[in-house]
């Protein structure tokens, strides 16, 4: 059975989520990056899009121009490591309980998810066109003078996902957890190497 | 159509189906390890892969947004009747690609470090040539250079000291290190050279060749299924996540080295490993080598 959460999200939806989980998000979604998130925290410019309950996603997407408005072309994930200098204020401000996008976030995201109650979840890099199928409509585009991967998109998405959480409500950081077990498998794994590759004489 | 239009219409389509569509040795071996794979978020994983492949084929889109820099790897035979227009040629079917596919423009000029807006640049689409004498034959590998997959590559030149050891420690090293965040399961090429460019070379060419191939030296194969199996056993999972595997392949190719240097390189693959292999012949009919039932 899918795990949907139905935006405006509440802490209650994400308390209970772990790391390695796996969920889906139907409602809304903006796409906010690194120039976004530095006109929210630094300038005080607020979109007039309530993101309260929101889902915020990392990603620059290919949009295209329609007489009645935008259709999305593709949308994939960016490195969230980028926004970690300004995702704990962009959290406290907007109120969002979802952040998406690719691979692990640091400590500061970490704290700002156990104090606002709010989690990380990682989309599947390189699959753009999956993403773009599950946004239903494009409803809104603010602050598109920052260009259009920049942007604040506002979309209408069904069961968007598969999102796995990266970082839960209890400060639980999976991609800090696998530094670790990767580091000591492949410490293991060269030991038990090593003495096939004597290729060396001597 | 004279020879130069065909060869260029012909290269511009297939430029586009590698942007939409994996090579056929990338998708058994991604429908093996899908098949394999055991912890449920990495199966969801390669379960988005397989529909992300579906609908780019469906909706004739790129499958990824980063649709990377170019690149050709030429075997040209000596004899091949537009050797001399190579270049102008394949920067032209690169141009009609990019409108056609589309693909992203990804080529920024350094140091005035701007885009150009054509994803062409100098040197960009990038080309490496082999001559085969005796040929009237082309057969060119196209790649599409993604900016996830290009900045875990690392090149070095190793104390001979170090031995082999210190190759398969380089490579695991890097994947641990930088290759998380390259969407493996990833291609890992290997080159056992004598400095650092012939060493990053030859990774490069190890990269590019089939997933499941073997060398045809049965030393350097089987340190190829040794290592395979070490890194597999770090199990990084698909988009590092962890899961139940690391590469799609681990390739090497050698040269001969100084006595006194050990070069090693190493360059990467994600799992949009977009990578194609055509033939012509002297009339500039095709033969697809990567892709069956590839219609341009
Ligand atoms: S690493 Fe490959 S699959 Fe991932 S975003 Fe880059 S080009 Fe796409």
């Amino acid at each position: 059975m899918k795990k949907v959460l139905t935006t405006p999200i509440t802490s209650a939806d994400v308390e209970d989520l772990r790391i390695g989980d796996v969920i889906y998000i139907t409602g809304t979604v903006v796409t906010c990056r690194d120039t976004g998130h530095k006109r929210r925290v630094l300038s005080g410019i607020v979109p007039h899009t309530p993101l309260e309950g929101g889902a915020v996603f990392h990603a620059g997407p290919i949009v295209r121009k329609t007489d009645s408005g935008w259709q999305m072309v593709s949308v994939g994930p960016t490195t969230s490591m980028r926004m970690e200098k300004f995702e704990k204020e962009f959290i406290e401000l907007t109120g969002v309980k979802v952040i998406i996008g690719k691979g692990g976030m640091g400590e500061k995201t970490v704290r700002a998810c156990v104090e606002n109650k709010a989690v990380h979840c990682v989309f599947p890099g390189g699959s753009a066109v999956v993403a773009a199928a599950e946004v239903e409509e494009i409803t809104d585009a603010e602050w598109l003078d920052l260009g259009m991967p920049e942007a604040f998109w506002v979309l209408k998405v069904k069961e968007f996902g598969p999102l796995i959480v990266s970082i839960d409500t209890k400060g639980n950081n999976l991609f800090e957890n696998n530094k670790k077990v990767f580091a000591e498998r492949k410490e293991k794994a060269l030991e038990e190497l090593y003495p096939k590759l004597n290729f060396m004489k001597y | 159509m004279d020879k130069s239009e065909k060869f260029v219409s012909t290269v511009a389509s297939f430029v586009g189906l590698v942007a939409k569509v994996l090579p056929d040795d990338v998708v058994a071996k991604l429908a093996e390890l899908r098949a394999a794979e055991e912890v449920p978020m990495a199966k969801a994983v390669y379960d988005c892969m397989f529909e992300n492949m579906n609908l780019a084929v469906k909706l004739s889109r790129p499958l990824c947004q980063d649709t990377g820099v170019i690149q050709y790897f030429l075997r040209v035979g000596t004899h091949f009747p537009l050797i001399d227009e190579l270049e102008p040629l394949l920067l032209k079917a690169t141009e009609i690609a990019t409108e056609k596919a589309p693909l992203r423009h990804n080529a920024v000029e350094t140091f005035k470090e701007k885009n150009t807006g054509t994803n062409t640049g100098k040197k960009v689409p990038y080309i490496e040539y082999e001559l085969v004498p005796n040929s009237d034959k082309l057969e060119a590998d196209v790649y599409m250079a993604g900016g996830g997959c290009s900045l875990p590559g690392r090149a070095a030149v190793l104390m001979p000291s170090a031995g082999y050891e210190g190759i398969a420690k380089f490579v695991a090293d890097t994947l641990v290190e930088f290759g998380v965040n390259a969407c493996p399961p990833l291609v890992v090429g290997v080159g056992v050279g004598t400095c650092v460019a012939s060493s990053a070379k030859l990774a490069k060419r190890a990269s590019l060749r089939k997933v499941g191939s073997r060398n045809p030296d049965p030393l350097v194969a089987r340190m190829e299924e040794d290592l395979e199996n070490a890194l597999n056993g770090i199990a990084i999972g698909p988009q590092g996540l962890s899961g139940s595997a690391s590469v799609l392949c681990v390739n090497i190719e050698n040269m001969a080295r100084h006595p006194s240097a050990l070069g090693v390189g190493v360059a990467f693959g994600c799992w949009a490993h977009r990578r194609g292999t055509i033939v012509f012949d002297a009339d500039m009919n095709y033969t697809v080598l990567s892709h069956k039932e590839a219609a341009l």
